[in-house]
């Protein structure tokens, strides 16, 4: 399906407005789609269906208000901040939507609100200005026809790009201008100013342009790097050929227009048919490991609280039939309806339904957007090179961190600094900056510049011109470089260091200056740079000698081979092996003269297949490869990207976590590997052993895999790093034949090095390692990383040179690899211990009101009556019980140093070991016990004269409260005065909420807390409550604690008591740290 | 190796030599760094000893009050249901449930020893579910506070309403009100049973209101308990107030009066009672206990014994401890323990 955009005819261009909408409801609907949304999660359903039954007042234990007011409560909570969200929303959409822009009409510029803009309508944007619409460009300021664009808003991007108006409007602005500037009619319309004059003579040769051209474009879609259409002006225009358009000759929504003065261009897209906000789009939630478990737990509980449903509710009916029809004064009718026999089923379960705590959802959701604060808060994640402070963009998957099991890196810009710099090269076999390691300061190469050596000569030119750095002059007279690679950069100021300095580049030509001559080339064509090719061409026009050629420059294996057959390539391969070796990244630079008949007959098919609209790129990518080829190697190009600080350090404790590390890189294997050696994923010979899996053909590779695979599992009994590399040719072929065994592989082996691989491929990779139930990390910088970002149960993104794209897609952005061991090891783990303990004391308040409530019930007939008021058991619920706790989000088990010193404790939360169904079935356990305790002793203590209902039931009630106080002091680990006044002002605020209530006549409970604290037996049963209830945890807690220690309690001791082992662990690892700061 | 960059500037973030105006660097704060000065406390052996060792200091001396209290407490019971039924009815909810056999029966008690006014009367009753669900829902407090709301029966199902008028005080547990009564003679001398202020007093002053009368009580065609006096109001109608405070057990005893004067050892109390209550038809028991009182309370020896049990244990506990800490020392985090330190090959 296409598009036909007419220009500047709304009438025949019957699209949306440019109305922006991000809004998720409206005034109207938000109500019923809120509610929607929210009842689509089982635990709503559920709270639901026990509020509707609670209506029923046959059978509800307590006031329906105990679970609608929570109920209502929760629900009001997270429509107050959608509904807060969304009027944010609301703003900035209006915010944009009423910006005021010009736009040209019928020869003259008016100013309208952006959101009324129509496609077709031709858009006049000034320098500054954001970019309201998508828009194909068709004229700028600049006499070439081109402008800067910052895309940050769109790609997250920040260097400038060069946009292009199409090559047919190039023609027609220039004529335009030359007629117009005489006219005499624009001057006295729009001449009373002088600085408007320029301005505006854009505008009328537009008007010329009403009904007169075209624009075919494919329908709306998000892909923001391809707009494959075709623009054809009408006659009178001279130049009425369909001219190809591609993403260089739009300007897309929410872009800035930078360091040009004007640009105008037609609507193309508009409002949320943008490619922004085409793109825009809800991410599919990311659920934690720990909230399946808790979902888990919460069915296990939802199946027990029908069990004891179905046999309480036979009991009783029994009960109620034999026994209860004796007890003349309960008056039970003879003859009943059919649904009596559901009435005290259905009040267990309404009396059970508490057994699932209305507030974990709400407690969960406070204590994981917390965590993602102290993330955020944090100033040891705070980059202070770049000003990036660490940002959580999701909050809900803070434990997961804690949980990580593998750890998928990419290379460039995450280990290293993607920081590029020139420092060797090998032109026409001659090697230098091999002493000094550094060609800048080589004599040899420094002469041979000063006495234009031919070969050096070339190599600079390609370094120069082939790339798509825009040099820009500041107004100091510096120049600076916008470079969209980093590579690119290094070899541009590279060059300018030996003297051959860039000092212009526009579409179509460029100018550098070398040993104070001026040259000049024109640019014909630029074949881009693809992930697929790996090379990058420009075919250029000597102005001089009006020669064509063709520059290239790329990876070593897709330039070398290209070579013209008689040239010996064998140095540059050695080149570039001896360099990926220093670790350096190689780049090969070639070059061929071309015949002008042979680039016209190229070009000729070149331009058809960029205006293809269909497969554009491989098309292009195919006629590409016809022109390069026979290529003179010049010679090779190193560049060092240094690791960023604190990478080994960091490799080193994550994986003595426990973490397993994968690097996968687009680059080639010798660099990937030096890369990890260096950085301690790997170690050399004797410590750790390398297998190689490679080949060309299935069979070659297969053989190699299951050769891999043996030794693996020979030598997992050995204390060794094993580590496998593959590249992404082979890695093809095992993923789509052989992935069993790879798995088996990838389960056996610590360590992989994946090099050469594609984004997809780092995505199938991330996916094959879920596929194993692995909890995985990905980490990188870069828009290559994205997929596999998106792919992994965590995605970390390195806000780095390489732009934002990765950041913005990740959950969490850091500013430096170095920081991933503080997210994982400090927020991760403390985030996961809290949560644990949060999630399962949750249930165990619960559970231990219930218990209270099922024993009770043994001795009120079995007819389903409740012991507690409705008021308390919704405070309960929701103060008593639920504030306490949530200061856990300040526990700290053991301090950060503890932690950094003894990774190895991480393997608690990977393990998943304090949340697992036998920790639960261990609060299980406390909570029945606890419930015993305060029962059985309030019955006897409150019985015969004392056994009064209310006075019992707030009896029962302090208990309670009184020992989860308890409870939540012997499980946390550590005070602050935050905890201390949570856990006892709140059961300071439990009596004063109960005098409250006892003052009030009307209540049930009137007078009886003021009853109750007078009575000495009243105190004597608490302590006794306290002391039977928290004795046997006590003992049983150190007990173990003494005896069966687990490692946590060991550090704990250490740590606490600065016994000799914490300085003998701190000294063991400082030792074990000296080797790799000398690295 | 020097890493003197070349010139250039790649991107706009910088790096970082240009002083910034707006660093995002986060604001230090002892919160947000998560570094709030806390203690950390640890179970060693020293303090969890004696812990135990403090608990049992606390709880033995509490246990042996306690039992003491409750020792001093003298208590008569005498169970009469089953007594009172004359020997030659064999079906006692017959004789029950006949209204024109008399209930009238004598019983003797004697003091097992002094008993110090005042001495209070109780009746008890075992197996009775005043905690029943529909029994102890029945019932309507506007009602019974408010003589406007005589017609808010709503609550008070299957006593709510007689035909068609409301009845007050409506509801089950209203309607099955105790009603047996007790006089007492001692040396012939009549013991008078002091009835007022058996209720609670925030109950006569707020709950039950002092212009409510009873209305259509007992008029159904079965009656449940005690009729109420129609022309005293609510407020003072104590019996009724003792009775609607209802029991959470089903073994409970309800304050019937106290008497006012001190009884010697030995001393026999004949009891004269109107046995009407049927506890028959569910085998419940019906009990008349005289008891005296303490700052505990009646005669309860289960806080004494548990404190006692639990003090002795903490004490085994705290010895048990000592003796492990003794025998099998264990030192302060030692790092053998760590399992990763045991076996180096890992996991």
């Amino acid at each position: 399906m296409k598009r036909f955009v007419y220009i500047n005819d709304e009438y025949q261009n019957d699209y949306c407005d440019n109305r922006i909408s991000n809004t998720k409801y409206t005034l109207l609907n938000f109500l019923p789609k809120n509610l929607w949304e929210q009842f689509r999660r089982f635990m709503n359903q559920y709270f639901l269906l026990i509020a509707c039954l609670q209506l029923w007042s046959l059978i509800t234990p307590v006031n329906p208000a105990s679970t609608w007011g929570p109920l209502i409560f929760i629900f009001a909570v997270s429509a107050t901040k959608e509904a807060w969200d969304d009027y944010n929303r609301y703003i900035s959409d209006k915010q944009v939507n009423e910006m005021e822009i010009w736009i040209v009409k019928n020869g003259a510029r008016k100013h309208i609100q952006a959101q009324d803009i129509r496609v077709g309508n031709i858009v006049w944007i000034r320098e500054n200005e954001e970019v309201p619409c998508d828009l194909v460009l068709i004229g700028t300021s600049e006499p070439q026809g081109i402008c800067h664009v910052e895309t940050a808003a769109l790609d997250g991007e920040i260097d400038l790009k060069t946009r292009v108006i199409p090559s047919s409007c190039v023609g027609l602005d220039h004529e335009q201008l030359h007629k117009i500037k005489v006219s005499t009619f624009s001057k006295l319309f729009f001449g009373a100013s002088f600085l408007f004059t320029k301005n505006c003579i854009i505008p009328h040769c537009l008007h010329a342009l009403t009904k007169q051209g075209v624009i075919e474009c494919p329908n709306p879609d998000k892909d923001i790097r391809r707009f494959d259409a075709n623009i054809r002006l009408f006659p009178p225009f001279i130049d009425n050929d369909i001219c190809p358009l591609t993403i260089n000759n739009t300007l897309l929504q929410s872009c800035y227009l930078r360091n040009t003065e004007w640009a105008c261009g037609v609507a193309v897209y508009t409002g949320n048919e943008t490619k922004l906000g085409m793109s825009r789009g809800v991410p599919e939630p990311k659920l934690t490991a720990m909230d399946a478990m808790i979902d888990k737990l919460t069915g296990a509980i939802f199946l027990f609280q029908i069990a004891v449903v179905v046999v309480l509710g036979s009991a009783g009916n029994i009960w109620k039939d034999t026994e209860a029809r004796k007890q003349w004064y309960v008056k039970y009718d003879d003859d009943e309806p059919w649904y009596q026999i559901l009435v005290i089923p259905l009040r267990f379960e309404l009396l059970c339904s508490i057994m699932i705590p209305i507030s974990i959802k709400v407690s969960l959701d406070f204590v994981k957007s917390l965590y993602a604060k102290f993330i955020e808060w944090d100033e040891e994640m705070y980059d202070h090179e770049t000003d990036t402070p660490a940002h959580a963009a999701n909050t809900a998957i803070s434990e997961d961190l804690g949980q990580v099991e593998y750890i998928l890196t990419d290379k460039t810009g995450t280990l290293t600094e993607n920081k590029m710099i020139f420092r060797r090269c090998c032109i026409g076999g001659v090697f230098y900056g091999n002493e000094s390691g550094d060609a800048l300061r080589d004599v040899e190469l420094l002469n041979a510049v000063a006495n234009n050596s031919p070969q050096v000569i070339k190599f600079l030119t390609v370094m120069t011109l082939c790339n798509t750095v825009v040099p820009i002059k500041s107004p100091s007279g510096a120049i600076l470089y916008k470079a969209q690679s980093q590579d690119e950069d290094a070899l541009v100021n590279a060059a300018s260091n030996l003297h051959m300095i860039l000092v212009s580049k526009t579409g179509s030509n460029a100018e550098f200056h070398f040993n104070r001559r001026v040259v000049q080339y024109d640019i014909l064509d630029i074949l881009e740079f693809t992930s697929d090719r790996k090379r990058m061409s420009i075919v250029v026009l000597d102005c001089q000698s009006g020669k064509i050629f063709l520059l290239t420059k790329g990876a070593d294996e897709t330039i070398i081979p290209c070579a013209y057959s008689e040239q010996g390539i064998k140095t540059f391969v050695d080149a570039v092996d001896k360099y990926a070796q220093l670790g350096l990244r190689t780049l090969c630079l070639g070059w061929r003269e071309l015949e002008s008949d042979e680039y016209l007959e190229w070009s000729r098919s070149f331009k058809e297949a960029n205006s293809a609209l269909i497969d554009r790129e491989w098309k292009v990518a195919e006629v590409c490869q016809k022109l390069e080829h026979s290529l003179e190697i010049l010679g090779v190009s190193a560049i060092e990207d240094r690791l960023q600080a604190g990478v080994p350090e960091t490799i080193e404790i994550l994986r003595q976590s426990g973490i397993n590390f994968w690097m996968l890189t687009g680059d080639k294997q010798s660099t990937a590997i030096q890369i990890a050696l260096l950085c301690n994923l790997i170690s050399s010979e004797p410590k750790g052993q390398l297998l190689h899996i490679n080949g060309r053909t299935e069979d070659e590779v297969a053989r190699s895999l299951e050769r891999v695979l043996l030794t693996t599992r020979i030598t997992t009994s050995e204390p060794k790093d094993l580590a496998f590399v593959v590249d992404g040719w082979a890695l093809e072929i095992i993923l789509s034949h052989y992935s069993e065994a790879f798995t088996e592989l990838a389960v056996l082996s610590k360590t992989a090095i994946c090099c050469r691989v594609t984004p997809s491929q780092k995505a199938q990779l991330v996916k094959l390692l879920k596929s194993c139930d692995y909890r995985t990390l990905a980490i990188g910088d870069g828009g290559n990383d994205v997929r596999m970002i998106q792919q992994a149960d965590i995605g970390v993104g390195i806000s780095g040179r390489e732009g934002l794209q990765a950041a913005r897609a990740a959950d969490y952005s850091i500013g430096k690899f170095r920081f991933l061991k503080r997210l994982i090891l400090v927020h991760g783990r403390y985030s996961y211990n809290r949560t644990a303990f949060l999630s399962q004391y949750s249930f165990y308040k619960s559970l231990l009101i219930c218990f209270i409530q099922i024993l009770f019930s043994f001795l009120s007939g079995i007819a389903g009556t409740s012991l507690f008021n409705s008021v308390s058991l919704m405070a309960y619920n929701v103060f008593y019980t639920s504030i306490p706790v949530l200061t856990a989000v300040l526990d700290k088990d053991l301090s950060e140093k503890t932690v950094m010193q003894n990774p190895e404790i991480l393997l608690y939360c990977q393990a998943g070991r304090l949340l697992n169904p036998s920790t639960f079935a261990g609060w299980f356990g406390r909570s029945l016990y606890h419930a015993i305790v305060v029962f059985v002793i309030t019955i006897h203590a409150y019985a015969n004269e004392k056994s009064e209902m209310e006075e019992l039931s707030m009896v029962a009630l302090s208990g309670s409260i009184l020992l989860q106080a308890f409870v939540v002091t012997l499980e946390m680990n550590s005070f602050t005065f935050v905890q201390f006044l949570a856990i006892w002002g709140n059961f300071v605020a439990f009596y004063v909420i109960n005098f409250l209530i006892s003052i009030i006549p009307s209540a049930g409970m009137y007078t009886i807390m003021f009853r109750l604290c007078r009575q000495p037996t009243y105190w004597v049963t608490l302590l006794l409550i306290s002391g039977v209830g928290m004795g046997p945890i006590l003992a049983l807690k150190y007990f173990r604690y003494t005896y069966k220690p687990s490692a946590i309690n060991i550090l704990q001791k250490a740590e606490r008591s600065r016994g000799p082992m914490y300085t003998l662990i701190a000294g063991i690892l400082l030792l074990r740290h000296i080797p790799d700061s000398t690295i | 190796m020097s890493s003197q960059a070349v010139g250039s500037s790649s991107g706009g973030s910088g790096d970082g030599d240009a002083p910034r105006r707006n660093s995002r660097k986060p604001k230090y704060s002892k919160f947000t760094q998560q570094e709030l000065p806390a203690c950390k406390p640890i179970l060693t052996p020293k303090w969890v000893i004696s812990v135990f060792l403090l608990v049992g200091i606390i709880f033995v001396p509490i246990g042996l009050v306690s039992l003491m209290a409750s020792r001093k407490v003298v208590e008569v019971v005498d169970r009469y249901d089953d007594a009172c039924v004359p020997d030659n009815m064999t079906d006692k909810l017959a004789y029950i449930q006949n209204s024109t056999i008399p209930k009238t029966c004598t019983r003797t008690l004697k003091v097992p020893k002094d008993m110090n006014s005042p001495i209070f009367v109780y009746y008890q009753l075992d197996n009775f579910y005043q905690n029943h669900r529909r029994y102890v829902k029945s019932r309507s407090d506007t009602q019974l506070r408010d003589a406007n709301k005589a017609n808010d029966t709503s609550t008070c199902d299957p006593e709510g309403m007689i035909n068609g008028t409301a009845i007050v005080p409506c509801g089950l547990i209203a309607w099955s009100i105790f009603n047996d009564t007790y006089a007492f003679v001692h040396n012939s001398k009549t013991l008078t049973v002091n009835k007022s202020d058996i209720s609670w007093k925030s109950d006569r002053e707020h709950k039950f209101g002092s212009n409510v009368f009873p209305k259509n009580f007992q008029k159904g065609a079965l009656i449940g308990g005690k009729a109420l006096d129609p022309n005293l109001p609510l407020s003072k109608q104590e019996d009724l107030i003792v009775w609607m405070r209802t029991a959470a057990l089903p073994t409970f005893r309800k304050l019937y009066g106290r008497i006012l004067v001190d009884l010697k050892q030995n001393d026999t109390i004949t009891v004269t009672l109107e046995n009407n209550y049927n506890t028959y038809s569910f085998g419940g028991k019906k009990k008349l206990v005289l008891s005296t009182s303490t700052w505990l309370g009646g005669k309860n020896d289960f806080l004494g014994l548990a404190y006692l049990t639990v003090g002795a244990l903490c004490f085994f506990l705290a010895f048990t401890f000592t003796l492990l800490y003794l025998i099998k020392p264990r030192k302060l985090g030692d790092s053998n323990y760590l399992s990763w330190n045991r076996s180096p090959a890992g996991r």
